[in-house]
Parts: structure tokens; C-alpha cells; sequence
């Protein structure tokens, strides 16, 4: 288990630095200095000096890499281009993004969940095909889609929930939930075939196995049989899945979170992204990996932790 | 074995002369094979009903001017947001062209993008899965390590990303979209290149001293097409998305072009007001084409992984 551990943070700690590489050398080599593209084509030369010098965009390459990644790590992002510390946008958003998150998936994977047990349980039936086809059609489109649906069902027509995910100062813990249901249910939209196929594999796996046989052949009812030959089998693995999913999710609220106007790390990516804010948005997009790769290392751990064949299993496992 | 035709095998009395080892079955297999898979292909109720909904919107693409009844770019300030009626079909959008038109001609731009870049993410991505997959060892390490970057943001920030930094282009947009695409196909071709490489075909191939690139290229990659193109319809569904996601935020397809997420985008901030036409009528536009596309996906790899 160490050993595994160690590999896994090993190998997460390599994807990070790759990606830290690409974000800036992506960002930094491409044509145009940065003074010149924050500040567009009529700008004086000098103001456009001054800017590169005051974000550090005049030192070598390699210098501004190493101080962006070595400020990185000390937990100081640098400043933006207005002149904010990037920590003061990113960390507080961050929070935003999570709790939005947080709600989804206490909505999603439930339903997720039992809708592929339904599905499995009626394999090749009518209500398994509507479940299977409508949860992948419904992730196959666009979240902006979903979200402008659901504004004009439920705010528009039914007006039973606000079209904006922003909450009054000083809001409660309830009305807060009643802003952010909307924008969460967006995402259970997205989300719910993924969960849903997930568990659907799962169960239809464990329903075939030679224990469930068993099982069913010693003569235990159904429903023990369901709960702990089938279902422990076949959901842990699809927890364990969808936890990979919520760290890829964290990064993916650019769209919801834009349509409901959420203050969210997602908003604020969308926004250094308009003003080419490029110390903002490096920072952001880094901050988006190590979120989803401390996700898949949960995951990791978790499936490892349900599944005794990971865990004591052989190398490539 | 998902796809292409079967490996030629070493016909034992081939002895020394291994070059001139192809028995002539196989591509009698092969056209047999894909016949059946067409076959299939067009009973297949999901890809019918894809090949319909995505061909209408490539005859919108292409004949878009001639069937739209006003011209897509004409603004109209004294008729703006006009209400859906025998007038104006889908109502007119906040400057007052008419929205009908203008989801009719947003197939184009969105049907050129989203298929070039997809194709460039699978050319890059075949010959990266090739490699990587044929390689293995410190080659195929790195490379994946590389993909696993990649893979590690959501595709949308790091295409944000890269606009940012390129300025938004048509060009900017299949570039990017195809470069990022392009780690996530080489995984797929990469498992299917590691089955392949155990084959015998290619260790004749190697035995007779065939040069490397004309092993990945000639030899394997024509028997690892099958998942190519499966993969290529899939990503082809998810390249619609990623463009129509780009545009709506503002960075894809520019203003004034009438594209569908650039409607959306200009016209959500209305909603509220009661103006639910120029928003609702082009997002059924990408939802339809979306669903069309993984519809075509979905046949194509029923009759290819059977």
C-alpha cells in the first residue's frame, strides 16, 4: 500500500510540473509580448514596458518560469494584471466552485446511482434503454444549453427558483441551497448518464458473477443478495470513479457559472480570460489540475482501499 | 479483434522469402467484413436517425443562404425582438435580424470547425498512439505523461487557454481543439496499437527489415482503423460541443457571424426579460446536432465492436 501510495503522488507530482510547463510555455512563447496583448495595439511603447516590468514579463523565460512556479509553491500566485494578489481571486472562488459542487453531487450521485441499478436490473428493456440513451444524450449537450432550459422552465415560466446563482448578503444556509439549486441542477443534467453508465457496467458485472449465483443458489432472498453480493460489489468501484469526476467538474464550471453570474473559480478563469489576464489565468488553470489530480488520488486511494485485488495486487495494478 | 481485416499470416512454406507472405483470402475476408458492417451499418435505427439530423444541418451548411427566407445579417433596429409569429418564424434577435435565418446559416461555421479539428486531433493522436503504443519503454513514458498533462484540465480551460494566447480565429479554434483532442485519441489508438504489436504480421514485417515507419504506418495502422474511426465520430461529437462551448464564452466563432453558441451567448442576459427566442431556438440547434452526431457515434461503434 505505501508503495503504491508513493507511486501514485510519483507519478501525480510529474503531471503536475508537465502541466505548470505547458500552461506557461503555452501561454509565453506564443507571439506578442504580454505587455503588448494585455494592453492591445494602440498602447504607448511605454506603458507597454512598464507593465512587462512590472509583471516580470522583461527576465528571461526561464526566470519568470522558475519564479511563477517557485512563488506557486510557497502559496503566493503573484499579482494580476490590475495589480490584485492572484491568491485574494483564486482561493476565495475556489470555495464558491466546491460548495456548488458539493450540492450536485449529493443530488447526482444517488440518482446516478439508482438509475443504473434500474437499468441493469431491466437490461435491454424499454426503461433501461431510456435511461442509458437519455442520461448520454443528456451529457452529450452543452451545459450553456442546459442552463438557459432550465432558466426558462423554472425561472421564466414556473418562476420557482432565481436565475442567478447570487445570493443577498447575508443570505442563509437554506436560501443560499435555493440560489444554487438551479445551477446545480444543470449539473446533475451533465452528470447523471456518466454516474448512471457507471453503475449500470458495475451491476450488470456483478449480477453475472459466480457469487451472485451462489448466492442465489443457496437460497438467500433477493433483496440480501442485492445489498451484499451486488450492489457492495458493483457501487464502491463507481464512488471511487466518480470522485475523479468531481475534481474534473471543480474546472468545468466556466459556462455555469458565467450563465448564473457565481462568483466560482470557474468565473473567475472566464474573467482573467477577457481581460488577458495571464497571471491570473495560469495560476487558475494550475490550480484546476492540482484540484483534479487530488481527486484522482482520492479515487485512487478509496478503489485501492474497496478493492483487496488493487490493493495487494501486482505492480501494474 | 474489433476492426480491419484480418493480419496476413506467414504461410509456412513462405520459408526465406517472407516479403511476398500474403495470402490472398485475407482481402477477400476484408471486403466481406466491411460489407456486413455496412449492412448492419444501415439497419441500425441510431444511425439512421443520426445520418438524418446530422445531414439536414450539412445541407443547412451548405445551402444556407438559398433556404434562409431573410438575410441572416440584416439588422432591423425598429423590429427588434420581435415575438415568433407568421412574420418572423423563430422572432428576431436584439438587433432585429431574424432568427430563423440565422440558425439556419450558424450550421456552417461550427460544420467546418468542429470536423477539421477532429480530423487534425486524429491524425495527430493516430500517430502518437502508434508510436507510443509500438514503442513502449522510455517513448511511450513520456509521451504518456505528457498526455496524462493534458488530460488533467478540463479540455475547454485549456483550449480558453490557448485562445487567449492565440487571439480567437477560425484557424486558432481547429488548431487548438485538434492539439488538445489529439493525447485523448492517441490513448484509444494506443490500446489497440499494444494488441496489435504481439501479432505475427508484425514481427514478419520486422523480421524482413521493414523500416519502422512503414511497420506503424503501412503495416499496423490499417488494422487498427476500425477504432480510429469510432473514435474519430466520437470526438467528432465532442469537438460540436467544445466549439459551441467556446463560442457561447465568446472566444470561438466571431461576431457578427450568425453561429448558434454566439446567439446564446448574446442573448442570455434576456431571458430574464421574457426575450426566450433568440436564446431557446439555437441551443435546440446544437442540442439536435450534438444528438445527431452521437447517434452516428453510437451506430458505428455498435457495428464496428461486434
Amino acid at each position: 500500500m505505501p508503495k503504491f501510495l508513493a507511486k501514485r503522488i510519483g507519478l501525480g507530482l510529474i503531471t503536475l510540473w508537465l502541466l505548470s510547463v505547458l500552461v506557461f510555455f503555452g501561454a509565453s512563447v506564443l507571439p506578442g509580448d504580454v505587455g503588448r496583448r494585455v494592453l492591445g495595439p494602440f498602447a504607448s511603447q511605454q506603458a507597454v514596458d512598464a507593465l512587462n516590468h512590472k509583471l516580470g514579463a522583461d527576465q528571461p523565460l526561464l526566470q519568470q518560469y522558475w519564479d511563477w512556479i517557485s512563488g506557486f509553491l510557497r502559496g503566493d500566485l503573484g499579482t494580476s494584471v490590475n495589480g490584485q494578489p492572484v491568491s485574494d481571486i483564486i482561493w476565495p472562488a475556489l470555495g464558491h466552485s466546491v460548495k456548488l459542487a458539493v450540492l450536485a453531487f449529493i443530488i447526482v450521485v444517488p440518482l446516478g446511482i439508482l438509475g443504473g441499478v434500474v437499468a441493469a436490473l431491466h437490461e435491454g428493456k424499454a426503461s433501461d434503454r431510456l435511461i442509458s440513451v437519455g442520461g448520454l444524450s443528456a451529457t452529450a449537450i452543452p451545459d450553456f444549453v442546459w442552463a438557459v432550459l432550465a432558466i426558462l422552465v423554472f425561472s421564466l415560466w414556473l418562476n420557482v427558483l432565481p436565475s442567478t446563482a447570487q445570493w443577498p448578503d447575508g443570505s442563509g444556509f437554506l436560501t443560499q441551497i435555493k440560489y444554487l439549486l438551479l445551477p446545480a441542477l444543470c449539473l446533475v443534467f451533465v452528470l447523471f448518464g456518466y454516474i448512471a453508465r457507471m453503475a449500470r457496467a458495475g451491476t450488470i458485472e456483478a449480477l453475472d458473477a459466480d457469487y451472485t449465483r451462489t448466492a442465489v443458489i443457496k437460497g438467500l432472498p433477493q433483496r440480501t443478495v442485492m445489498r451484499r453480493h451486488v450492489l457492495r460489489n458493483s457501487l464502491l468501484p463507481t464512488i471511487a470513479v466518480v470522485a475523479t469526476q468531481a475534481g474534473y467538474l471543480i474546472g468545468g464550471l466556466v459556462v455555469i457559472e458565467l450563465i448564473f453570474n457565481y462568483q466560482g473559480i470557474g468565473l473567475a478563469l472566464f474573467r482573467a480570460a477577457e481581460q488577458k489576464d495571464f497571471p491570473v489565468l495560469e495560476s487558475a488553470v494550475l490550480v484546476v489540475g492540482v484540484v483534479f489530480l487530488l481527486a484522482t488520488l482520492a479515487a485512487d486511494i478509496l478503489y485501492s482501499v474497496l478493492n483487496p485485488r488493487v490493493r495487494l495486487g501486482s505492480e501494474d495494478a | 479483434m474489433s476492426a480491419g481485416a484480418p493480419p496476413p499470416s506467414l504461410s509456412p512454406s513462405a520459408g526465406g522469402d517472407l516479403a511476398v507472405a500474403v495470402p490472398p483470402p485475407s482481402v477477400d475476408d476484408a471486403r466481406l467484413a466491411s460489407r456486413e458492417r455496412w449492412r448492419l451499418l444501415w439497419h441500425s435505427k441510431t444511425f439512421i436517425a443520426g445520418v438524418v439530423i446530422v445531414g439536414f444541418w450539412i445541407l443547412c451548411a451548405i445551402f444556407g443562404k438559398a433556404i434562409a427566407p431573410k438575410d441572416p445579417f440584416a439588422a432591423d433596429p425598429l423590429n427588434s425582438l420581435v415575438s415568433p409569429g407568421s412574420a418572423y418564424w423563430f422572432g428576431t434577435d436584439r438587433l432585429g435580424r431574424d432568427v430563423f435565418s440565422r440558425v439556419i446559416v450558424g450550421a456552417r461555421d461550427i460544420l467546418i470547425v468542429a470536423p477539421l479539428a477532429t480530423l487534425l486531433g486524429t491524425v495527430l493522436g493516430t500517430a502518437l498512439g502508434l508510436i507510443t503504443g509500438y514503442f513502449r519503454g522510455a517513448v511511450d513514458d513520456v509521451l504518456s505523461r505528457i498526455i496524462d498533462a493534458f488530460l488533467a484540465v478540463p479540455v475547454v480551460i485549456i483550449a480558453l487557454l490557448a485562445i487567449v494566447a492565440l487571439g480567437p480565429s477560425k484557424v486558432a479554434l481547429i488548431i487548438v481543439i485538434g492539439v488538445v483532442f489529439a493525447p485523448i485519441i492517441a490513448r484509444t489508438v494506443r490500446a489497440a496499437v499494444l494488441s496489435e504489436r504481439e501479432l505475427e504480421y508484425v514481427s514478419a514485417a520486422r523480421l524482413r527489415n521493414e523500416r519502422t515507419p512503414y511497420i506503424l504506418f503501412a503495416e499496423i495502422l490499417p488494422n487498427v482503423m476500425g477504432p480510429v474511426l469510432v473514435e474519430f465520430t466520437v470526438r467528432l461529437g465532442y469537438a460540436v460541443f467544445t466549439v459551441a462551448t467556446l463560442s457561447f464564452l465568446g472566444f470561438g466563432i466571431q461576431p457578427p457571424a450568425p453561429d448558434w453558441g454566439l446567439q446564446v451567448f448574446e442573448h442570455f442576459g434576456l431571458i430574464s426579460g421574457g426575450y426566450w427566442w433568440p436564446v431557446l431556438f439555437p441551443a435546440a440547434a446544437i442540442a439536435s446536432l450534438v444528438i445527431g452526431v452521437n447517434l452516428l457515434a453510437d451506430g458505428l461503434t455498435q457495428a464496428f465492436e461486434r
